[in-house]
């Protein structure tokens, strides 16, 4: 039959079956098949496009926010072009000057100084007001530019000021990738650590790291004996654990967030309940929320279902026969449970682990209201950026380095376990 | 047969075993729990005991404006977003249990990954992709992107009530001279309605619960219940807050009730026993 496929234009043998037309089945068959799957690719399309629109180019567009560098490309051009020619060595010459003195008269007549002072400014605090400063007095500068600008502020008389602007004035730079992970450039344009004590966002990075591990052991912890039971239960308790498990799913983040509070503040349920014990007195309330421990015991609350459902979704199908053959062979009752079965459960607790750890790591809202200082994390501070301190360069490098690290695993997990075998409840 | 005796290090273990299941019950359950009275405290203080009950704080509810408005914004949004999810998301697992084709692992990871990344970083993207096409400050361009994080949810679960789907079912339709689409209205919709109910319903509470995305995309014109209610528990956290709490609580049971029942439904549909 085979064979009878390739041989194109001569007619099939007199064996092969055909359909009413005339053609041969296996033709119309595979001429079907294929009808079939661009059907269903269309049907496919409408959704894709829609992501692609709505999600996944606006995430990549704000992914190149992090190395896309055009203030002082666009707003100083002739000083940038002026720039190229210079060696790096000393002081510019004067035709430097004058092009940004040409340059700063124009951006002050456009407004758009302001764009290059603060740019200036992540790299050489006090650049904003330096660059102001020059933009207001530009067009009554007088040649020789060199000396009236160095009289106008020293810092123009810096060769590393020269250096930091034509390093800068590149359209592209990785200056925002540098900062977010704690390097910097010394004064000979060399990459180099921040000093320990200005370290920010290497540490953060570890600390929502370690969080969210922690969060994945304390869920599996408190999920293992939880599925187990499901999983074992007759039917009937088994569906009520269900339900006591699926309830905190649909319930609003913002309100387990508000439990929370309530229970854990200083005047807080558990503190009140405490004092009237007589454990602790009046005045050594437990400062138990605003802080990790709050972040920490919050979110383990917020993911536990993420834990319990996978591993559940694994025990059910864990036949009994393995921890009877076990037993009948001499093994206890722990040696049996924990050579025999916690092996047979590990896709569930790989599934459930990777799942939580990958929504931990990206947790914004409970870390801001229940994290004081000490629980915020990595998307606390990319918001902080973008909305507060406004350096969105530096938002989207911490956000990529973010977003790498997520789309790393969700791989991972696609490779090991495929995510068309994730279920809801 | 011996009988199998247990000895007392096993029914230890036994019984730490039930008490740490408990704990970690109680742990899941109480805190959700525990608003639900204090939200009906006449004190204005949120912890036991109570001075008395009263409907106080669910009348200070009802009379505050704010809260209304948030409350009709979130149902546009969810509701827009909803709709979308549910008509885009269920042709695509229709087409995708239809047929295995090239690339197909990749376009399901593709379309699943709104489910995975961190919400910061969709606010984030949206928030400069937006600018420059006016969608920032309104609803619209939230119920867009709520649309795409909750059609993930319509994806899966409609795909889950198209396994075991027999095909045989939509080649009676096509042979009785329906055509695909009247096939797929009369034929397959009334199968996988479970399925794009529930899946709706995920989209939907996705939306109403969305908070990052919201605060970045929408103004003090647009603001929606979760925004109103985080600002709430940030600046003054009083007992109308744990009054909304309760009433949301109330909404994910129903929620919990209809997607169970519609699930089992759709089992039962499929000749599926548990």
């Amino acid at each position: 039959m085979a064979r009878a496929m390739t041989d194109g234009g001569h007619p099939a043998p007199a064996s092969t079956m055909m359909t009413a037309e005339g053609v041969p089945l296996k033709v119309s068959l595979r001429r079907a098949e294929r009808r079939r799957r661009l059907t269903a690719f269309l049907l496919a399309v409408p959704v894709l496009v829609f992501i692609l629109v709505t999600f996944v180019v606006p995430i990549a567009d704000m992914a190149l926010n992090s190395v896309r560098n055009p203030e002082i490309a666009t707003h100083l051009p002739e000083t940038a072009a002026a720039l190229q020619e210079w060696d790096g060595e000393g002081v510019p010459g004067e035709p430097v000057f004058a092009a940004l003195a040409k340059d700063l008269a124009a951006a002050a007549e456009a407004r758009t100084s302001g764009l290059v002072g603060a740019r200036l400014n992540y790299e050489i605090s006090g650049m904003r007001s330096t660059i102001q400063r020059a933009a207001r007095r530009a067009d009554r500068l007088e040649a020789p530019f060199r000396e009236a600008f160095i009289e106008l502020d020293d810092i123009w008389g810096d060769p590393v000021t020269w250096r930091v602007i034509k390093r800068e004035s590149h359209p592209y730079t990785p200056s925002f990738f540098l900062a977010a992970l704690d390097r910097t450039y010394d004064d000979e344009g060399n990459i180099v650590k921040v000093a320990s004590n200005q370290e920010i966002y290497v540490p953060l990075f570890m600390r929502t790291l370690w969080i969210s591990l922690a969060i994945t052991a304390l869920t599996l912890l408190l999920g293992f004996p939880i599925a187990y039971l499901m999983a074992h239960l007759p039917m009937r308790t088994g569906n009520l654990l269900m339900i006591l498990v699926l309830l905190p799913f649909w319930t609003s983040l913002l309100v387990r967030t508000t439990s929370w509070i309530v229970l854990l503040q200083q005047q807080g349920v558990i503190n009140d309940i405490l004092v009237w014990v007589g454990v602790i007195g009046d005045d050594g309330r437990l400062t138990m929320v605003h802080n990790l421990n709050g972040t920490i015991v919050a979110m383990t609350h917020i993911l536990l279902p993420f834990m319990v459902l996978p591993l559940y979704s694994v025990m059910r199908t864990i036949p009994p026969v393995y921890m009877r053959a076990a037993r009948s062979l001499g093994a206890n009752q722990w040696t049996a449970f924990w050579r025999v079965y916690v092996p047979q459960t590990t896709p569930g607790i790989g599934a459930g682990g990777v799942l939580v750890f990958i929504l931990a790591v990206g947790y914004y809202i409970t870390p801001a209201l229940v994290g004081g200082q000490s629980g915020q994390m990595i998307s606390n501070y990319i918001a902080y950026h973008m909305q507060r301190s406004l350096n969105w360069g530096l938002a989207a490098a911490l956000g990529t380095i973010l977003l790498a690290g997520v789309v790393a695993l969700y791989y991972l997990y696609n490779k090991i376990i495929g995510v068309d075998r994730l279920k809801l409840g | 047969m011996a009988r199998q005796t247990r000895t007392t290090g096993q029914a230890l273990g036994h019984g730490l075993l039930w008490l740490w299941t408990v704990a970690a019950l109680v742990f899941l359950v109480a805190p959700i729990l525990v608003i639900v009275p204090l939200s009906f405290n006449a004190g204005a203080f949120l912890s036991f005991p109570m001075p008395g009950l009263s409907l106080r704080w669910y009348a200070e509810l009802w009379q505050t404006d704010v809260w209304w408005r948030s409350l009709v914004n979130s149902l546009i949004v969810g509701t827009g977003a909803t709709l979308i999810a549910v008509v885009l998301g269920t042709a695509a697992a229709v087409g995708l249990a239809m047929a295995r084709f090239p690339g197909k692992d990749a376009l399901m990871a593709v379309l699943i990954s709104p489910l995975i990344v961190p919400l910061v970083i969709v606010a984030a993207g949206s928030y400069f992709f937006f600018i420059p096409l006016g969608l920032t400050g309104s609803l619209l361009g939230l119920a867009l992107v709520h649309a795409a994080l909750g059609a993930p949810f319509v994806l899966i679960t409609v795909g889950a009530t198209l396994v075991g789907f027999d095909r045989n079912l939509v080649r009676a339709g096509a042979s009785l001279g329906a055509a695909p689409l009247e096939v797929f209205l009369r034929v397959t919709m009334p199968l996988i309605a479970p399925g794009m109910i529930s899946g709706g319903l995920f989209a939907f509470i996705t939306s109403f619960d969305e908070l990052v995305v919201a605060m970045f995309l929408t103004g003090p014109g647009q603001r929606t219940l979760p925004r109103q209610m985080f600002d709430g528990i940030r600046e003054n956290m009083s007992p109308t807050i744990l009054a909304v709490a309760t009433i949301l609580i109330v909404i994910s049971i129903l929620l919990l009730t209809t997607v169970e029942l519609l699930r089992r439904r759709s089992l039962r549909l499929r000749g599926i026993r548990e």
